[in-house]
């Protein structure tokens, strides 16, 4: 049976095989001609784990947390909780926002959904994501942190970070090829953000302090606390903190935060892709 | 009466030629707008339909909107007005090997390849084979395409889009892939697939291939559709159209030409008066079917020679293959000029043995020695069209004709 394909096939079955294919090609080409391969998905964080204990927590003496319950109380493993979705989401906008651009081949002379290549980016970042809470995972159990019967809640909390990061990408991406120096706009931003997020400070050290700085007459310190809590990259690295550092279930607010924010992105990215998409093979 | 595969109703498709192109936010900002263009219709009001199971074509000179067209029917690009249908599983060969990934294994990359173009690994896995043998490439499949040639890039990229099986099949430019053995093999998985009822749009320059292939052609013109039939007339059509966009081309060069020259001094008048072809009733042509009889014409002024003239004559196809020089064999006297010291030659054909094509005559005017040459004459172009005899290609008509017989004994 012939079936009239109407454009644009929006009610077409999403082509999961060429999503997966895309992803595919993307894990191999970053480790293919590597010698250690997917080694360097290990590798990476734990050199950036380094890097950042040494700095925050031997140069400039941050205290981190103690664990609640857990009583963990180690920055290496505070930091680690809270950069590894970091990462995540810096990686997968970053090269989401190169995705169409590097594929303008592709996008010029053959159909298929352009999603995918956005979306390709993302999980294949969620992979390697993926493979980095394994390692940490292993390593808390290792100093004793029994982590074992939180990670279905892991999963849940990286199942609302990635819709979160999916519609990030499909905001940014076809923007970029619309206008090409959103590239570095998107870079600026995104450290921005990093710092405007704690994650490698604690945001205990801004609670109760005498520290000002004053913006307009106004000292903006005491005010950071309670800002920060609309950050939504915020509520999910708490999150991820909660189940592994500290071992206990995020509070009510920080899952309505996380679905909401995981919503809004989502609705908002997939919105603008739709309308840019048409012109993407012109725009290239 | 089948019914249409291929609907294209009232497709037009404009796009923007940049005066100043904004790549980037900064230049759009300052600007205050995203740029100045001026609109440019690729595709305007074009309308037409594809029977299910026929091969139509789509020509017409460069610009005229054609790739457009086809693009629009693979989707890549969204017309601004009207709307393309098709019934069944679309397969466009724009590009070969689209999205290969260079790191990747011949293997790796016919999965993702086809993905792309819409098949499924057990689709793949049925055909892998099939594929890998069309392509020529079993010994290498499991070898990273960047280390291929841009042959074997090619013909792998071509074998994996010719095994989708596709319903409707889009065809742009690339019929003339690898060496002849592959050619030979493409054209036969096209004629399989044109038994098969796979309906097939082809955007060629080639027009001798549009002819065969082809049961009809869209001629396009500056996005318009001028003409839509029968591939042989539609393609005739089309080399009178360009035949005379040539013509007036080449009248306007000489009488700027002409302008050019200081008017005090006369210019100089051609020893030539006359280098044309006749057809079989005498009039004047520039045009010759196969096999018909064709006279060429040559009238020079013999009493400004002075001396006895060799005449030669050859034949170019426009490709620059040379199909014939000849010359008269020896020096017309001076004694054959008329009353205003002109001399005419025919050479007369009786059946022109030369196949569907653009040819152009040449002539030079020598000594009896052919060591000097006193004028060669502007070189005159000729079409020629098909004769009755249609299963054949190349450049020469034989004349010949089969006959068959039970046994040799």
């Amino acid at each position: 049976m012939k079936t009239r394909s109407e454009r644009p096939s929006l009610a077409k079955r999403f082509p999961s095989e060429l999503l997966w294919n895309l992803t595919l090609r993307e894990l191999r080409g970053k480790f293919k001609r590597s010698t250690l391969g997917w080694g360097w998905s290990i590798i990476n964080p734990v050199v950036f784990l380094l890097i950042y204990s040494f700095v925050f927590s031997i140069v400039l003496r941050a205290v981190p947390p103690v664990g609640d319950p857990s009583g963990l109380h180690n920055y290496a493993f505070w930091l680690v909780c809270g950069l590894l979705p970091w990462t995540f989401l810096s990686n997968s906008v970053i090269g989401s926002a190169a995705s169409l651009t590097a594929n303008q081949d592709l996008v010029k002379k053959v159909y298929f959904p352009r999603s995918v290549l956005p979306t390709s980016a993302v999980l294949s970042w969620l992979v390697s994501f993926l493979i980095e809470l394994g390692v940490l995972a292993v390593a808390l159990l290792i100093v004793g942190n029994m982590v074992l019967p939180w990670l279905p809640l892991v999963l849940v909390i990286t199942a609302l970070l990635t819709a979160f990061v999916l519609g990030l990408a499909l905001l940014i991406s076809p923007l970029q090829a619309y206008f090409r120096d959103m590239e570095h706009l998107t870079t600026i931003l995104l450290q921005v953000w990093f710092w405007a997020t704690p994650i490698v400070w604690p945001v205990t050290l801004l609670e109760g302090t005498d520290r000002t700085f004053t913006v307009l007459g106004y000292n903006i310190i005491p005010a950071i606390p309670n800002l920060i809590r609309f950050n939504p990259v915020f509520q999910f690295v708490e999150a991820y903190r909660d189940v592994l550092y500290d071992l206990r279930v995020p509070s009510l607010g920080r899952w309505l935060g996380m679905l909401i924010s995981a919503t809004i992105s989502i609705l908002i990215g997939g919105l603008v892709f739709r309308r840019l998409e048409p012109r993407l093979a012109e725009e290239l | 009466m089948s019914r249409p595969a291929v609907v294209v109703d009232d497709v037009a498709k404009k796009f923007k030629l940049f005066h100043e192109r904004h790549d980037s936010l900064k230049s759009t900002i300052l600007s205050g707008r995203r740029a100045r263009y001026e609109e440019f219709w690729a595709l305007d009001g074009v309308s037409f339909e594809v029977r299910e199971g026929s091969t139509i074509g789509l020509i017409g000179e460069n610009g005229s909107g054609k790739s457009t067209l086809l693009k629009c029917m693979a989707r890549i690009l969204l017309p601004d007005r009207g709307r393309i249908t098709i019934s069944g599983k679309v397969s466009a060969l724009l590009e070969l090997g689209a999205g290969f990934h260079p790191d990747l294994s011949g293997r790796e990359n016919v999965y993702l390849n086809a993905s792309i173009l819409g098949m499924s690994k057990k689709e793949v896995d049925l055909r892998f084979d099939d594929i890998v043998s069309f392509a020529g490439l079993e010994r290498f499949i499991d070898t990273p395409v960047k280390n291929y040639s841009s042959g074997m890039y090619v013909r792998l990229g071509f074998s994996v889009a010719i095994n989708v099986e596709p319903e409707v099949l889009l065809v742009d430019e690339i019929l003339a892939v690898g060496d002849e053995e592959f050619q030979e093999r493409s054209a036969e998985k096209f004629a399989e697939l044109k038994r098969s009822g796979c309906t097939i749009v082809v955007v060629s320059h080639s027009l001798d291939q549009m002819r065969s292939i082809c049961e009809e052609v869209v001629l396009l013109e500056h996005g318009k559709l001028v003409a839509i039939g029968k591939s042989g007339e539609i393609v005739d059509k089309y080399l009178g159209h360009v035949r005379d966009d040539r013509r007036a081309r080449e009248a306007e060069e000489r009488a700027r030409y002409r302008a050019l020259v200081p008017t005090d001094e006369p210019a100089e008048i051609p020893l030539v008066s006359c280098f044309e072809l006749l057809d079989d009733e005498g009039h004047p042509t520039s045009t010759a079917r196969s096999n018909d009889p064709l006279t060429v014409r040559v009238t020079y002024d013999a009493r400004r020679i002075g001396e006895p003239v060799r005449v030669a004559l050859s034949i170019y196809r426009t490709d620059g293959a040379h199909v014939v020089s000849l010359n008269t064999g020896y020096g017309i006297a001076m004694g054959e000029a008329g009353e205003d010291g002109s001399v005419t030659v025919d050479y007369r054909i009786p059946s022109l043995p030369l196949q569907t094509g653009v040819y152009e005559w040449s002539l030079a005017l020598h000594d009896t020695d052919m060591l000097h040459i006193f004028e060669r004459a502007e070189r005159l172009r000729f079409d020629v069209t098909p004769g009755d005899f249609h299963d054949q290609r190349g450049l020469v008509d034989l004349g010949g004709e089969f006959v068959t017989r039970g046994s040799v004994s």
